[in-house]
């Protein structure tokens, strides 16, 4: 049996069937979330804390502000599409289907890029082919991420977070700019 | 949005309506907007209704509960939202492995010892204790039981009292320390105290993933949540101790606020309205922090003790308490 999606155009959900076979699921990599890759390009010790469960963002108004911008803005789209390991903020359909991400601001764009292309790799695994679209709200843009080409790109970013992930302790911080934005200021540094 | 603690003296009914939370009482009906509540502290008589309580558990607000006296029940402690097994798994094992209990267990008393010693010194009554804190210090380290670090740790505390009394005027002398019920004004307020400081670092410990469970000082199940009681020895002097002193030097509570019963002082609901509310502006007091370079509340301090634990824990960087340095 093997682990394949199943896509049903009727009601714009992605769907899977889920009968577990250890001998195709899981694969190793797709079991990294999609913040994990995001974190592994903002700093790699918030990324350790975070896999190990050691999260802050539910007291960070930034996260609550880009909850609440999502809310007023794409109220009207399928929001929060999880596929497997992947929670996709919407999905739109076209020729091929879309995946779109909603963020605040573009300081962290490469964090949200990789992002994207994590799920587009994930996608591909799984057999949908799917493209990314960025969305700025509060700068009005939009940006489109593809997969083509830069497969590498992503594995070894998923190599990074497993070698991250299973280190005993997180990696010594750095202190720099993003850490006075960081919710993790506290704990790094006291 | 700062989150705020909120505390309800008088008697009424805690409900919700649609989203909103409302408390109600002969006086009428205040709206508490729940997005900004971080805990609540319930002195009164209050009825809670069932969907109150859901809609607390649905925002993870928890509510603590003081009786008649004015002296910690419990708490509703919402279902932990924030887990990470990993740090279960390495308090536990904090725990099991006798060194690195007593190592923790060790570093609580010496914290409390050392926030003990600023107060006195402050107080201008120090007389000897640095003397004698060294000497205790070393029967601390080669303490092997967690019994004899209790036995030390009771040991410094006397001589604390003992020297703190000087300090205070008549009316308000310590004596001797004694609980439930507290025979004079000076215990029946620092019970008080210490009853709102343990309950304000249960709601710190439930937004952190440590499980409020396992302690390292205090024996697990001595009560429900004896991290706290751990954590409460380094606070007790650096926050408790010091206000209570303030009080009652600068006359700040007069007869008035203490009230006999079953032959014990209490204090009166007037009386825990100012004590209260001198405790919440002393914890929303800022000092600058030296290792953050940044300003942080005093009870953010109890926070960043929790942090400090979960490094030393996960191994990052081994537990100093804090010492007042305000
Ligand atoms: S505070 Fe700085 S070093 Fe720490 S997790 Fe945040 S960004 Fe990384």
């Amino acid at each position: 049996m093997n682990y394949t999606p199943n896509y049903n155009s009727s009601n714009h959900k992605i769907r899977y069937t889920n009968e577990y076979n250890p001998a195709t699921y899981p694969l190793d990599e797709l079991l990294i979330t999609g913040t994990e890759i995001n974190y592994l390009f903002i700093c790699p010790t918030k990324l350790w804390y975070f896999a190990k469960g050691i999260t802050m963002e539910q007291e960070s108004e930034w996260v609550d502000l880009g909850r609440f911008l999502h809310e007023q803005r794409y109220a009207n789209e399928e929001k929060e599409v999880q596929v497997g390991r992947i929670k996709i903020d919407f999905i739109r359909r076209g020729d091929v289907i879309e995946i779109h991400e909603v963020k605040l601001g573009r300081s962290m764009e490469k964090a949200h890029e990789m992002q994207a292309l994590y799920y587009l790799y994930y996608l591909k695994r799984l057999g949908i082919k799917a493209k990314a679209v960025l969305h700025y709200p509060k700068l009005n843009e939009t940006k489109e991420v593809t997969l083509d080409g830069r497969e590498n790109e992503i594995k070894a970013a998923i190599e990074d977070v497993e070698r991250i992930k299973s280190l005993p302790v997180p990696p010594k911080p750095v202190k720099s700019k993003k850490c006075l934005k960081c919710a993790y200021y506290e704990l790094c540094w006291i | 949005m700062r989150k705020r603690s909120i505390t309800l003296l008088s008697d009424g009914t805690l409900f919700r309506r649609e989203n909103t939370l409302y408390f109600e009482n002969e006086r009428g009906r205040k709206p508490l907007a729940v997005e900004g509540i971080y805990d609540i502290y319930v002195y009164g008589h209050v009825s809670i209704t069932s969907q109150a309580l859901h809609f607390l558990a649905q925002k993870g607000i928890a509510v603590h509960f003081f009786n008649h006296y004015g002296y910690y029940d419990g708490s509703f402690y919402p279902r932990e939202s924030l887990n990470s097994g990993d740090l279960v798994i390495r308090q536990a094992e904090h725990y099991l492995d006798r060194e690195r209990r007593l190592e923790l267990a060790k570093l609580f008393v010496r914290g409390s010892a050392l926030n003990m010693e600023r107060n006195l010194r402050r107080w201008k009554v120090a007389d000897g204790f640095s003397e004698l804190l060294e000497e205790l210090f070393e029967e601390l380290e080669d303490a092997c039981k967690i019994t004899e670090v209790m036995n030390v740790e009771a040991r410094i505390r006397g001589e604390y009292y003992a020297r703190w009394d000087g300090h205070l005027p008549d009316r308000f002398k310590i004596v001797k320390r004694t609980r439930r019920p507290p025979e004079n004004e000076m215990n029946a307020l620092i019970s008080f105290l210490n009853s709102r400081l343990y309950a304000t670092i249960v709601s710190e410990l439930y937004n952190t993933q440590l499980v409020p469970t396992v302690s390292y000082l205090h024996e697990p199940g001595e009560r429900r949540f004896s991290l706290a009681l751990d954590l409460s020895e380094i606070f007790k002097p650096a926050i408790v101790d010091r206000l209570a002193t303030r009080l009652a030097t600068k006359r700040m509570l007069s007869k008035g606020h203490f009230r006999e019963e079953l032959n014990g002082v209490l204090l009166t609901k007037e009386g825990m309205k100012k004590v209260l509310s001198e405790y919440e502006k002393e914890l929303a007091k800022s000092v600058k922090h030296p290792a953050l370079g940044r300003n942080v509340t005093k009870k953010r301090l109890i926070r960043l003790e929790a942090y400090k634990l979960i490094k030393h824990l996960v191994g990052i960087r081994g537990y100093e308490p804090l010492v007042a340095w305000f």
